[in-house]
């Protein structure tokens, strides 16, 4: 490294931190957005929230309904990944280099992924609820098609980095193809997967709540009816749940996953 | 030659036994998770679901979005321009949050920080986290008023929560011998930052940056549709919900489709270059 090396990375520094600069102006010449007027709202919106969700007694009698609603996003959200995690393991079993059954096939499910994964599940919830009407149904079919494209991501990253050694000695030992996966691919990258679930089920109970808010099911119908009423103290503890809610299946999963990987 | 991973036990073992902790756990989770999942078809609200019709009507719906697309309500210097502004939105979000993180992240990161501070901050963050991003927008709305701002602020506070967490594992693998070497010459904190710390990890944090971009794209066009921010999301929103027409719809998804493989094929030329071994 000479002098001249320095001068080249400082310039391109300097180069890439005006881009930067200028990128951000334009964005917010784009969006109206305006920087000290964001920055002071910070303040303002945090004395709001200690003026305003607080949750009181009285409000803890609407619990029980409160409660069923996130109880049935939960479980959406569960049933939404599992049975996508379903049709994931075979786009991903065929989708995987190692396990590729043909060519076009591989090709076909990567290109299923990669629709179902990039049209966001807000688009996918209001194309559904179309025909499917306002029923949990919505919700899950929407969390379903956006876990499929994620989920049979992971999963033939998964495979694919599982090695093909394994696969190559059931070869050899003239297992049929679905001895080998059964035998080689599950056992070998079923605690990755079951990882990837679990972590799917977290985002699908966020997402979930977004969906509800625009298919009115479950918990993000409630807090979207709460805050349409400016009932702010059932906004708070709808929002208090969704966190509890949250950090337990988190911390739920962590444990399995320690255990597992 | 790529060497097999065998799974040990604490005193260096191989684990044979037919019944071990592994697989239990591992049951246990697909049986339970199977059980739940029955349980939620049983419990699942099907008011005013037929869903022979419905299955009938969204293949239809489908064959009109995506075979005729078309747009009527708007043209196409808006739509260029209602893209613009959920992209700027995603923009400005994905790089106050890189830079609020950045600090935060130095904070976070155990070797270069106290470790009350450290464990302070990661809890906060984890809290930030659990709440939902429309949630915080929605939030943010009732103080800030429905607009760019709240749906930027929202957005911030996730990125944060989300690049914090990136960053400080970056931080934290930098070579100890090299902040001990700085530490041996006498340099400030903040000159080991400047001179170790951001050298050695710079490229790790600009791919987190795009990677969390790639999702803040997402991010806006939900915003948009659930909380008004404005930008595509909300043309998406009123084509499906108020004009119900299924061409606009096509259209508008196709935009999105269009913009998100573009980031999804850079941000997976980033992670193969810049983390040849990690999936996430």
């Amino acid at each position: 490294m000479n002098e001249n090396t320095f001068k080249k990375r400082k310039l391109q520094t300097t180069v890439f931190f005006i881009a930067i600069i200028a990128v951000s102006f334009f964005s917010a010449s784009m969006t109206d957005f305006n920087l000290i007027d964001g920055i002071l709202t910070i303040p303002s919106a945090f004395i709001w929230m200690g003026e305003n969700l607080i949750i009181t007694a009285d409000t803890l009698s609407k619990l029980p309904n409160i409660m069923e609603k996130l109880i049935e996003t939960i479980f959406m959200s569960i049933a939404a990944t599992t049975t996508a995690a379903i049709l994931s393991f075979f786009l991903g079993v065929a989708g995987s280099k190692t396990t590729a059954v043909n060519g076009v096939l591989s090709a076909f499910a990567r290109l299923i992924a990669s629709f179902a994964r990039n049209i966001p599940v807000v688009a996918w919830a209001l194309i559904l609820l179309l025909s499917f009407g306002q029923n949990s149904m919505t919700g899950f079919l929407a969390l379903f098609v956006g876990t499929v494209g994620f989920l049979t991501r992971a999963f033939i990253e998964s495979i694919d980095e599982a090695g093909i050694s394994a696969f190559e000695a059931l070869t050899a030992t003239g297992a049929t193809y679905f001895q080998i996966v059964a035998k080689a691919v599950i056992p070998q990258c079923l605690p990755q997967m079951i990882s990837w679930i679990l972590f799917m089920i977290e985002t699908n109970i966020r997402s979930a709540t977004l969906v509800g808010i625009l298919t009115g099911t479950g918990i993000g119908y409630a807090f979207d009816l709460y805050y349409k009423m400016l009932d702010y103290q059932a906004v708070a503890l709808v929002t208090l749940l969704i966190v509890v809610a949250v950090i337990m299946i988190e911390l739920l999963s962590n444990h399995v996953r320690k255990v597992i990987l | 030659m790529d060497s097999v991973y065998v799974k040990r036990n604490k005193a260096g073992r191989i684990n044979i036994k037919a019944g071990n902790k592994v697989n239990s756990v591992i049951n246990t989770t697909v049986i339970s998770l199977t059980l739940l999942t029955v349980i939620a078809f049983l419990l699942f609200d099907y008011t005013g679901l037929d869903i022979g019709r419905a299955v009938v009507e969204t293949a239809s719906n489908l064959k009109t979005m995506f075979l005729q697309p078309a747009f009527s309500h708007f043209t196409w210097r808006e739509g260029l321009y209602q893209l613009g502004v959920t992209i700027s939105l995603a923009v400005l979000a994905t790089i106050l949050g890189a830079i609020i993180a950045f600090f935060l992240a130095l904070w976070s990161a155990v070797n270069l920080s106290n470790r009350w501070v450290s464990k302070a901050i990661k809890i906060f963050v984890a809290f930030i986290r659990a709440v939902p991003t429309v949630l915080w927008v929605l939030i943010f709305a009732i103080a800030a008023g429905l607009g760019s701002e709240a749906a930027i602020l929202g957005m911030l506070f996730h990125s944060v929560a989300y690049l914090v967490k990136a960053f400080s594992e970056a931080f934290e693998e930098v070579d100890k011998g090299m902040l001990e070497a700085l530490k041996s010459t006498g340099a400030g904190w903040w000159q080991t930052v400047t001179h170790a710390v951001i050298p050695s990890t710079s490229t790790y944090l600009l791919s987190w940056t795009f990677l969390r971009f790639e999702i803040n794209f997402s991010v806006a066009v939900a915003m948009g549709a659930a909380a008004g921010a404005g930008g595509i999301g909300f043309e998406l929103f009123m084509a499906s919900g108020f004009y119900f027409d299924l061409r606009e719809v096509g259209f508008i998804t196709y935009a999105i489709l269009l913009v998100a493989i573009v980031l999804e094929m850079m941000s997976t030329k980033l992670k193969q270059r810049y983390f040849p071994s990690a999936v996430k």
